[in-house]
C-alpha cells in the first residue's frame, strides 16, 4: 500500500503519495520548478540539473524530478544559491551550441528561451564553444539541427518507451556527446524511424523540428503524451 | 612460476606491513594448489561450515573495514544492507574498472593473487545471499583477466564455485565483464549499467545499488582491495585488523607510488602513516636533489597536498581535511620543475575528457573550466577569469550528477587554495615560475 505523506514546499504545506517526486507534488500545489529533461510521461533521468532544490537534512541538492516524497520533508526549490546555479546551467548551455533564437522556427515558443528569460539570462559571461554540428535533413517530414540540441534526450525516452522504435540513441562522450539515428546513419536511411514525430514534439527546444516551418512558427505538442500514458493505463 | 607478479616495494626500515600483498609476488597466481598451500580458500570453507551469515557481517563491521575504492563507506554497512535487503535474487560485484592515472594496486592485485579475490566475494556473497557475481575489470588489463578467469575455472574444478558449494545449500558463480575504457564506468551506478550491456552512465543515487543494483535487484559493489581485505579479517579476527590503523580508518592501504620519487612502485603501509613517511622513508625522497613541492592522491578526484602538510596521515578523514581524499590509492610525488596551474590542467583535462556527457555541470563545466585554464596557461587570462574559474569549480562540485563530476574542479581547488601565488604569476606577471606554460615561452621571445 502506497502512504500518503505530508510535506513543506516552500512554505506550502503539501501532500503527496510516496511513489511521487517532488517535482510531481511541487506541480500540483502550483510551484513551478524549472527542467528540461524531465517531462510528465517519460522516466526522469536527473540529467538537466536545473530543478535541483534544497531538502533539509541532506548536505547535497537533490534533482527534484527523481527524488520521492517523505514525510515531513522540507524542500526549498528557489533560494538564491539554486536560482545562481540555474542561470549558470542556463549560461552553459547557451555556449555549449550554437543557439541563434532569431532564426529558430520555436522562437517565442521554445523551453530553454522560456527559462533563460525567466532565469533573467540577458548576456553570457562565459566564451561560446560554437561546435561544429551537421543538419540532419534527409527524412521526408522531420529534421535534427544538432546545434539547438540541448542532450535532455526526451526524445531517445519517448522513441524507446513509448513509440517503443529505439531509433534515438547517443553517441561519443563529454561535450562531444551527440542523439543519433540508429547507427548513425541520416534519419532518412533510418529502418527503425516509424516516423511518429513524437519525438519532435517532446523536445524541448528547435532541435527538432517539423519541415516547412518559417521562423517562430512551430508550436510544440507534448501534452499527447499524459494523455497517451493515461489511456494506455486504463487499458492494463 | 609466473615471475611477472608483482609485489610491493621492499620494506628496509619496517613502515610496511603486507595483508593485502601478502601473498603478492610469493605464489604462482596461476596454480590454485599454489594458493593454497600458503592456506587459501580455507577460510572459506571454515565460514561455510561454521559461521551464518550475519556472523560473518559481524565480523567485517566490528573490523572497521571501509571501501578502498575512495570513498570509504564502512564495508560492514554496505553488507548488512544488502543482506537485510528482501530480494529471491542478489548479486556481487567486484570493481576492477581501475582508472586513475597513476594507479595500479588493483592490477597488481588481480595480477598477483586472483584467487584472493575471488574467496573475498564468495565470503561475501555467502554474507548478503547472493548467487550471482561479476568481476568487472577493464579491458586494458588483459594479464588480470586472463589470470580472473583461469582462477575461476580452477575454482569451479575444485568445487569452490557452482552449485551446492561443499554439500551446504550455498550456490554461486562468477564472471568477468570487461569494460571498454570508460574511466566513468568505475562509478558504481554507471558500472552495473555496463555490465547491464547498456550505455555506461550514472544515474542518480537513491536507489543505492545495494536495495536496487544489477537489473534492480539488491547489489554489493566492491572495490578489489576491499574484497583482498576479506579473507585476513575472517582469518584473523575482527579485532585483530581492528587493532591496526588509526581510529576511524583501520588495517592497512595500498598505494601505487610514482612521480617524483626515487623508488616508484607498489607499497602497503597502515592507516594512520605520515606523507613524509612514506615519501622519505619507503620512496627514497626526491632524486637529483630537487625540492619536494607537492604529493597528488586520490587520483584526477582528488587533491594536491604541499609540502606544508607532508605530515599528513594518512587516513580518510586527514586527507579529506587538507582537501584532498584516500581516492583509491594513486600517489603522484612532485617537484619544483612542476607547474600547479598545468598540473591542475591536466587532471581537469582528463575528467573533461571521460565526463560521460549526461550531466549539464559535468559536460559543459569542465570544458569551460579548462578553457579558462588554457587562457592562465597562455597567459592571457584576467582575474575576471579566475573569478569565473572559482565560480564554475564551486557549481560543478555542487550540481553535478556523480561523483566524477562532483570531484573534478578538485584538482583546482586545492592548486587554488595552496599555490595561488603561481596563479596569479600566469595571470598577473605574465609568467610562469616553473617555466612549463606556454607563458614563459612568450616571454623568452620578448
Amino acid at each position: 500500500m502506497t502512504r500518503v505523506v505530508t510535506l513543506k514546499i516552500d512554505d506550502i504545506d503539501a501532500t503527496g503519495r510516496e511513489d511521487e517526486t517532488v517535482l510531481e507534488v511541487a506541480i500540483e500545489h502550483g510551484i513551478q520548478i524549472p527542467r528540461l529533461c524531465a517531462l510528465e510521461g517519460l522516466t526522469p533521468v536527473g540529467a538537466c540539473r536545473l530543478c535541483l532544490v534544497e531538502v533539509a537534512g541532506s548536505s547535497k541538492l537533490l534533482p527534484a524530478c527523481t527524488t520521492y516524497v517523505t514525510e515531513g520533508m522540507v524542500v526549498t526549490t528557489n533560494s538564491e544559491r539554486l536560482k545562481k546555479y540555474r542561470r549558470m546551467t542556463i549560461e552553459l548551455l547557451f555556449t555549449e551550441g550554437n543557439h541563434v533564437c532569431s532564426v529558430c522556427v520555436v522562437n517565442g515558443r521554445c523551453e530553454l528561451q522560456n527559462l533563460a528569460i525567466r532565469l533573467g539570462v540577458d548576456h553570457m559571461r562565459i566564451p561560446y564553444l560554437y561546435p561544429k554540428r551537421i543538419v540532419d535533413a534527409s527524412h521526408e517530414r522531420f529534421a535534427l539541427d544538432p546545434n539547438r540540441c540541448v542532450l535532455c534526450t526526451r526524445c531517445v525516452r519517448v522513441c524507446g518507451e513509448i513509440e517503443g522504435a529505439h531509433t534515438w540513441d547517443l553517441m561519443s562522450r563529454g561535450i562531444d556527446s551527440a542523439v543519433i539515428t540508429d547507427l548513425n546513419m541520416p534519419w532518412g536511411d533510418s529502418e527503425t524511424c516509424t516516423a511518429c514525430g513524437k519525438c519532435v514534439q517532446v523536445c524541448p527546444t528547435g532541435a527538432l523540428f517539423e519541415k516547412g516551418m518559417a521562423v517562430g512558427e512551430m508550436t510544440k505538442r507534448a501534452s499527447f503524451l499524459a494523455t497517451l500514458t493515461a489511456s494506455r493505463e486504463d487499458g492494463r | 612460476m609466473a615471475s611477472d607478479a608483482v609485489g610491493a616495494l621492499p620494506d628496509e626500515n619496517g613502515k610496511q606491513r603486507l595483508i593485502v600483498l601478502e601473498n603478492a609476488g610469493m605464489i604462482d597466481p596461476e596454480d590454485i594448489e599454489s594458493y593454497m598451500a600458503v592456506g587459501g580458500y580455507a577460510t572459506f570453507n571454515d565460514v561455510l561450515q561454521s559461521m551464518t551469515p550475519p556472523e560473518v557481517i559481524d565480523q567485517i563491521r566490528n573490523s572497521g573495514l571501509r571501501g578502498r575504492g575512495g570513498a570509504g563507506y564502512p564495508a560492514g554497512l554496505k553488507w548488512s544492507t544488502v543482506g537485510k535487503a528482501l530480494g529471491a535474487q542478489k548479486y556481487v560485484v567486484c570493481n576492477g574498472d581501475e582508472g586513475d592515472p597513476g594507479a595500479f594496486m588493483d592490477r597488481s592485485i588481480m595480477e598477483a593473487d586472483p584467487h584472493r579475490v575471488l574467496e573475498g566475494m564468495m565470503i561475501a556473497a555467502y554474507a548478503v545471499g547472493a548467487s550471482q557475481g561479476y568481476l568487472y575489470v577493464r579491458a586494458e588489463y588483459p594479464l588480470a583477466i586472463k589470470r580472473l578467469k583461469h582462477a575461476i575455472k580452477q575454482a569451479e574444478k575444485h568445487g569452490l564455485l557452482g552449485h551446492n558449494i561443499s554439500g551446504t545449500p550455498f550456490s554461486l558463480s562468477l564472471q568477468v565483464r570487461l569494460g571498454a575504457g570508460a574511466f566513468v564506468c568505475g562509478e558504481e551506478t554507471a558500472l552495473l549499467a555496463s555490465i547491464e550491456g547498456r550505455r555506461g552512465q550514472p544515474r542518480p543515487r537513491p536507489p543505492y545499488p545495494a536495495e536496487s543494483g544489477l537489473w534492480g535487484c539488491p547489489t554489493l559493489i566492491n572495490n578489489v582491495e576491499t574484497y583482498a581485505n576479506v579473507v585476513p579479517i575472517l582469518r584473523e579476527g575482527a579485532e585483530w585488523f581492528a587493532g591496526i590503523g588509526t581510529e576511524r580508518s583501520k588495517g592497512t592501504k595500498v598505494f601505487a607510488l610514482s612521480g617524483r620519487i626515487a623508488r616508484t612502485g607498489l607499497i602497503e603501509v597502515p592507516m594512520g602513516i605520515t606523507l613524509r613517511e612514506i615519501i622519505y622513508d619507503i620512496g627514497g625522497g626526491i632524486p637529483d636533489g630537487r625540492k619536494f613541492k607537492a604529493v597528488q592522491t586520490g587520483g584526477p578526484s582528488g587533491g594536491c597536498i604541499p609540502a606544508a602538510h607532508i605530515d599528513t596521515p594518512v587516513d580518510y578523514e586527514s586527507l579529506k581535511q587538507v582537501g584532498s581524499m584516500m581516492g583509491s590509492g594513486g600517489m603522484i610525488v612532485m617537484d619544483d620543475s612542476s607547474c600547479m596551474v598545468d598540473v591542475a590542467k591536466y587532471f581537469l583535462e582528463f575528467c573533461m575528457t571521460e565526463s560521460c556527457g549526461k550531466c549539464v555541470p559535468c559536460r559543459v563545466g569542465t570544458a569551460q573550466m579548462h578553457g579558462l585554464l588554457e587562457k592562465i596557461c597562455e597567459g592571457e587570462a584576467t582575474l575576471d577569469d579566475l573569478e569565473m574559474l572559482e565560480e564554475l569549480c564551486d557549481m560543478v562540485t555542487n550540481t553535478s550528477l556523480c561523483g566524477l563530476g562532483q570531484a573534478a574542479p578538485n584538482a583546482v581547488v586545492t592548486t587554488l587554495h595552496f599555490f595561488r601565488d603561481e596563479y596569479m604569476a600566469h595571470i598577473v606577471d605574465k609568467t610562469c615560475p616553473a617555466h612549463v606554460c606556454p607563458v614563459s615561452r612568450k616571454e623568452a621571445v620578448q
